[in-house]
């Protein structure tokens, strides 16, 4: 079909065709950016944590009336408690097994750590979360052994939870391990925080930081595991339970804490928590962001399409009796159909090249704004495509009823 | 002549149902969803103390150095023990405050109850008078108070409530971390969102409420454990929490009250005559990097709006805008259709502002209808943002007065705005070129 005939008819409506046109590029350049904010919190949502998530709850404490932190005796004192508690929950039914812990991936409070290869390296060559628990702490979170060996009882030691001392051993994460010595073999090396030596003894496949704030970055799994049972105001246990057992458990466990040992507090909000409800926790404000993207781009698009069907149709019954007359003179149905089709694919086609530069106008402009990183061109090439379907799928309609006028139109009277 | 108008283009509206519902429902959504994000943005932007915010001042020092720096060459956001204890005995400000935030546990007068978990800050004595802190009963405590590390507390209304039942409890005791405190104050509601006196612990937003208020050496002195963050660029060579005192570990926060520019500059002078004076005796091995910046521009550094809030209002008004355009484009086809009614009109004899006058009026109650059904969708928008969004910040979105009428005015104003260019295509209508084509 010839373009000629179009576009002479477009240009007798040119303020029309600018605010479709208009309208579809400003569709497209927000849907893009917006579906980019979804992909990004649906990548960070489904980020691995590197533990068996199912069967964990997390238990947060705190002491009343322990001796003061740094006080002669007070670690003693404590680490008899904390060992208590562990006891206590062991024997909970359908515990599997106990850990202390300083904090989980996801749970937000974290302890970062500077580390170096030498003594008196300047700037670290990673910053590592540091996790801190028992012999045990590997096996109830279910992280990964790759290689080297796990924790003895013989490895832990206690301490106070200020004393940021480094014990003997650790292990790191596959992440963490390779930042630091690439393509070679992290067990047996030694590594340095504060100048302070401590040597790699395993290497866990995957463990996420406890911060869920970032995007998915390497860093996230920048971890360290040390062999250190914390000695503090307050104590966190992690444990798991058999399948199915995690809800009756979980709710014996304030009693039976109770029943030990009635001087502490566990909050009743957050003192008890399910890994599942840390985890919804820690995402909550990543869903919303993107339910809010989708509804906002849900609206735009419906908004769109109902604007491309109202001119449409406008211009159909305006140009009622030029069709007939193109009917009588032996046009077919489906090149009436065809014309509005083409019509409107010319217009979306000149908004969707506007789109384009506007779309990446507007990630470049959020990028420097709001550390959004750059938007990767699928992203747009979806986008165009998805705004000349939706136009042609709006144009349908008025279209068909178009290609319906009858060619005894053209003998009457406009 | 108004009322003429409306019924012209009642009539009018009505007779195209389908193209007038489309620009309603364009309309309503397009309103909705930004005076939605709107109620959120406002709730977390807002200044918590709008009239004082200009005098109070968070004075930052950079006890770290070069290798402690943020990417912009910012100093640490909080004090180590040293230097604001430093800064509190120089005492240069009209008022000021260290602050750390606790959470001691208070054991109820009842044996049978369990001891509740509470938070609260350590601050000084002109931390109330300085933050204009409304108190229910009594008051704060003196300067005498804090000098001699007195057991007295300041509690919230809320805390009263579970532990007197609401009753004047200035004078009696409770038993906070196995001490007995006197109350001397009971606050009145006040929760102030951002928690501007420690933004650094709470983020900004926080649902929980600060329950106890202790004198800051008291609570050091007993080894009141800090319960907000540490941050540390080396780690402290003795353990426990008086290591950390001794430690250039950051963990306190500070406000100064500075009534004017003047007092401002000399308190500026002050902060980078103590820098140079620590660089001098050889601690600090840098010149002097401090900051001293007011309450606002503190909260615009310490990024409390969350970005994800401003990035919905954005996306959000990019919605109102498509929305507009729509309008617009549906305006002008509906005007034009009326090309010959316009002509008959005007040779009849009306005047072009007359057209303008009629078409404008119609735009302007489809803006109106618009605008209603923004405000029921606004209504439901901004309940519902609680599943959508983090509670804390949920729970500050509120509907008033001031939103639901911005609502229809943005409603009505933006459709006029959309319909000006389809109102001045249809005065333009040639009366001579419709009549002879009819």
């Amino acid at each position: 079909m010839n373009a000629h005939p179009i576009l002479a008819a477009l240009r007798r409506h040119k303020a029309g065709v600018i605010l479709i046109a208009l309208q579809i590029a400003l569709t497209l350049a927000i849907v893009c950016n917006a579906i980019f904010i979804i992909g990004q919190r649906i990548d960070r949502v489904n980020r691995p944590t590197g533990i068996d998530e199912a069967n964990l709850f997390v238990v947060s404490q705190q002491w009343v009336g322990t001796p003061e932190s740094g006080a002669p005796g007070a670690v003693d004192t404590i680490d008899s408690l904390v060992r208590a508690d562990l006891d206590t929950l062991r024997r909970l039914p359908g515990v599997e097994s106990v850990a202390p812990v300083n904090s989980v991936p996801l749970f937000g409070s974290s302890h970062v750590n500077g580390i170096t290869l030498t003594p008196d390296q300047k700037n670290s060559t990673l910053s590592a979360t540091i996790y801190e628990g028992d012999d045990k702490l590997m096996s109830t979170l279910g992280v990964q052994l790759i290689a080297g060996r796990a924790f003895t009882a013989a490895d832990v030691l206690r301490m106070d939870f200020h004393d940021d001392t480094l014990p003997p051993s650790v292990i790191v994460s596959q992440a963490a391990a390779e930042k630091l010595f690439p393509n070679q073999s992290a067990i047996g090396k030694t590594i340095y925080s504060d100048s302070k030596p401590t040597t790699i003894v395993g290497e866990v496949k995957l463990l996420e930081s406890s911060m869920a704030e970032s995007f998915a970055k390497d860093s996230d799994y920048y971890t360290i595991i040390e062999p250190v049972r914390q000695v503090g105001d307050n104590s966190r246990y992690v444990v798991k339970t058999r399948p199915g057992q995690q809800a009756a458990a979980m709710a014996a466990t304030r009693d039976a804490l109770f029943a030990a040992n009635p001087q502490r507090v566990i909050d009743s909000e957050r003192g008890i928590l399910s890994f599942a409800q840390i985890r919804y926790a820690a995402y909550r404000a990543d869903r919303g962001m993107a339910i809010l993207m989708a509804v906002v781009c849900l609206i735009m698009l419906c908004v769109t399409a109902a604007g491309i069907v109202g001119l449409t149709s406008f211009w159909v019954g305006q140009r009622h009796r030029q069709i007939g007359v193109r009917r009588a003179l032996g046009a077919r149905k489906s090149d009436i159909l065809h014309y509005f089709q083409i019509e409107n694919l010319m217009i979306a086609g000149g908004g969707v090249v506007v789109g384009v530069v506007l779309a990446v106008g507007l990630n470049l402009w959020l990028m420097s704004q709001y550390e959004m990183p750059r938007m990767p061109v699928m992203y747009v090439l979806i986008g165009m495509v998805a705004l000349l379907a939706l136009g042609q799928a709006a144009v349908f309609v008025p279209a068909r009823r178009a290609s319906r006028v009858s060619p005894i139109e053209a003998t009457r009277a406009a | 002549m108004l009322t003429y108008y409306i019924e012209l283009a009642v009539r009018n509206l009505k007779r195209s149902p389908g193209l007038t519902l489309l620009m309603v429902l364009t309309i309503g959504f397009g309103v909705a969803a930004s005076m939605t994000t709107y109620s959120v943005f406002r709730a977390v932007s807002g200044d918590p103390i709008p009239w004082k915010s200009s005098q109070l001042f968070v004075p930052q020092i950079d006890m770290w150095g070069p290798t402690g720096r943020g990417a912009d060459g910012e100093p640490p956001d909080a004090m180590d023990y040293a230097d604001a204890m430093k800064l509190m005995r120089d005492h240069r400000a009209k008022l000021q405050s260290a602050m750390y935030q606790i959470s001691p546990s208070i054991v109820p007068a009842d044996a049978g109850k369990h001891p509740v978990n509470t938070s609260g800050h350590a601050v000084s004595s002109e931390f109330f008078p300085m933050l204009d802190v409304p108190f229910l009963y009594g008051n704060g405590w003196s300067a005498d108070d804090d000098a001699q590390r007195a057991a007295v507390v300041v509690i919230s209304s809320k805390l009263n409530q579970k532990l007197f039942r609401g009753a004047n409890s200035v004078g009696k005791t409770i038993d906070i971390e196995g001490k007995d405190y006197r109350v001397v104050g009971v606050l009145n509601d006040w929760n102030p969102q951002p928690r501007f006196y420690d933004v650094v612990n709470s983020g900004g937003f926080s649902t929980g409420l600060d329950d106890v208020f202790l004198p800051f050496d008291r609570a050091i002195s007993l080894g009141m454990a800090n319960d907000g963050n540490t941050n540390c660029n080396e780690i402290p060579k003795e353990s426990g929490f008086v290591g950390l005192q001794r430690s250039s570990c950051v963990w306190i926060a500070f406000m100064a009250e500075l009534d004017d520019a003047a007092s401002a500059a000399a308190y500026r002078q002050y902060l980078d005559g103590y820098a140079h004076q620590q660089q001098q005796s050889g601690r600090f091995a840098w010149a002097p990097n401090n900051r001293l910046r007011n309450l606002p521009d503190w909260l615009d550094s310490e990024h409390v709006v969350p970005s994800d809030t401003k990035v919905s209002l954005l996306v959000a008004l990019g919605l109102l805008m498509v929305c507009l355009v729509n309008t617009a484009g549906l305006l002008l086809a509906k005007f034009l259709r009326r090309s010959s009614e316009i002509g008959v009109r005007r040779a009849l004899g009306a005047q072009r502002n007359s057209i303008y006058a009629q078409f404008l009026t119609e735009a302007g109650m489809v803006g109106m209808a618009g605008g209603v059904l923004g405000l029921l969708l606004t209504g439901l928008g901004v309940l519902s943002v609680g599943w959508v969004l983090p509670k804390e910040i949920a729970t500050l979105a509120r509907v008033d007065f001031v939103l639901l009428a911005l609502t229809l005015v943005i409603a009505i104003l933006a459709t006029l705005l959309a319909g000006l260019y389809p109102t001045f295509r249809a005065s333009r209508v040639q009366p001579a070129w419709q009549l002879k084509s009819n």
